[in-house]
């Protein structure tokens, strides 16, 4: 395994709604540059773990560490933070309303204050960077669910973030447009972007990730290499849950 | 026959009456001016402090909001033009209906809004927040284009509902269209200035009408 830096570190997080215990003590490490693969039963806290790494949840106790930085902290800016934490989304949430340009652009413009020349450049490269420069002008209900997903990962990247997050991200495409969006995911990371995963495409976390971390009632039940949990799991509860995902 | 062209028709009438009549459509023209954007600026104000993330904005909002859409417009002009002297406030009957159309506008047009603001999913509020724009920034530039989209008919109806009420201001004696056209009459016992006031009428909300319905049927399909 990679000798690298943790640029995220989460400690004995814990996350409660209400009555509901989503989150019961996670504690684990990404350094810079992997992929971290989130799997684990419906209901298990993937999401709610990916929402606390950029505070779209407030965790009830724990602390999450970016770049050094403790973003849990009580009076920190959100909206810096975020804007170092991209996030993909299961249902893509393009903005209707916008081109895939658009899109792209609106942040850099309104959070990063670039101008709209300068804030043009970038959208183009980063359509262009997941294959859809030939797209820009197209709005969102004019595009396959696989580019609108390629186009919220060029939304999310265009802020150069240090971490990328995605929930399900290919979880809503018809089978045949999963790979475009594998594919552009693979080279982020073969680009040395820092990711962390939640998906069901066990194949491509077996090809691409670092770690998977497999998690249960809010806990994680157990993580290693991909080799090692997929082939070799220690826990029950692993073993019976790999069975069911692949039938 | 004759007796209804006379009594509802009468060209002579009509001629007279003219310039006191155009004078009234002017006044209810200027009232739309007015009335129409500050209700449709107040609503927004309203629609924003009704769907804010504090409890301490929220209610009073709503409190308010209830309160201004429970009592009829005519009560709220009443007790503002002939109450509000008795607590040394005395305003001309223009300010008069002014204000009490903003407080009932903005609560109208403020529930309109809001509809139309909690029927976009909080996906896209989320997807904004995450690239690092603040919760205004989300709303002025993500939410609310869509949100104003999709409740364009109700909006253009309760324009014309507010164009047809500037007709109450009658009653605090501001001499709009159909303050003009009740003179008209008491002055020439004859009802064709009050034809000639829904005719004015009809030719401003016409158009509205049929804008309204257009905008129904496109966001239906
Ligand atoms: N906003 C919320 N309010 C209350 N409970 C919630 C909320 N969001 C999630 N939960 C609960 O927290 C627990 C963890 O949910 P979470 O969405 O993180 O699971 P998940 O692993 O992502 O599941 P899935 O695979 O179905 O997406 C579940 O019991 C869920 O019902
Ligand atoms: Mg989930």
């Amino acid at each position: 395994m990679s000798q690298r830096l943790p640029i995220l570190t989460i400690d004995n997080l814990h996350l409660r709604y209400g009555d509901v215990d989503a989150l019961r003590g996670i504690t684990l490490e990404a350094g810079t540059g992997e992929m971290t693969f989130l799997i684990g039963p419906s209901g298990s806290g993937k999401s709610s773990l990916l929402r606390c790494c950029n505070r779209l949840e407030t965790p009830t106790s724990g602390k999450i560490y970016v770049d050094g930085e403790d973003i849990t902290q009580r009076y920190i800016n959100l909206n810096r933070v975020r804007r170092g934490i991209g996030m993909v989304f299961q249902s893509f949430n393009l903005y209707p309303h916008m081109s895939a340009k658009g899109n792209v652009m609106l942040a850099l413009r309104k959070v990063l204050g670039k101008s709209r020349a300068e804030a043009e450049a970038i959208a183009l490269k980063q359509l262009e960077r997941v294959g859809l420069s030939d797209r820009a002008g197209h709005y969102p209900n004019q595009l396959s669910g696989g580019q609108q997903q390629r186009v919220a990962i060029a939304r999310s990247l265009a802020l150069e973030p240090k971490i990328m997050l995605f929930d399900e991200p290919t979880s809503a495409l018809d089978p045949e447009l999963v790979g475009e969006v594998l594919k552009v995911m693979r080279q982020l990371k073969d680009d040395g972007m820092t990711m962390v995963v939640v998906s069901h495409e066990m194949r491509f976390a077996k090809a691409a990730s670092d770690h998977v971390v497999f998690m249960a009632e809010g806990q994680i039940v157990e993580a290693g290499p991909p080799a090692q949990i997929f082939d070799e799991p220690v826990a029950e509860r692993t073993r019976t849950f790999l069975q069911e995902a692949y039938h | 026959m004759e007796q209804i062209l006379f009594q509802f028709f009468n060209l002579d009438i009509m001629i007279q009456a003219w310039p006191i009549m155009l004078r009234g459509f002017g006044m209810t023209l200027l009232l739309c001016i007015v009335v129409i954007p500050s209700g449709l600026l107040g609503g927004l104000v309203v629609a924003l402090a009704s769907t804010s993330e504090k409890r301490w904005i929220r209610w009073p909002v709503a409190v308010l909001v209830d309160i201004f859409r429970a009592i009829p417009p005519l009560a709220l002009l009443i007790m503002i033009s002939a109450g509000l002297p008795f607590a040394g406030i005395r305003l001309s009957p223009f300010t008069a209906v002014c204000l009490s159309f903003l407080l009932n506008n903005s609560a109208y047009y403020g529930e309109i809004y809001r509809a139309g603001i909690e029927s976009i999913g909080t996906g896209q509020d989320e997807a904004a927040r995450s690239t690092g724009l603040t919760g205004f920034q989300s709303m002025v530039y993500v939410i609310l284009p869509q949100a104003v989209r999709n409740v364009l008919p109700d909006l253009v109806s309760n324009t014309i509902e507010v164009v047809k009420l500037t007709s109450l201001a009658s009653v605090v004696a501001f001499a709009e269209l159909l303050y003009s056209a009740d003179m008209a009459r008491s002055v020439t016992y004859n009802a064709s200035p009050i034809v000639m006031a829904a005719c004015f009428y009809l030719v401003l909300l016409w158009p509205a009408v049929r804008l309204a319905s257009r905008l129904e049927r496109k966001l239906s399909t």
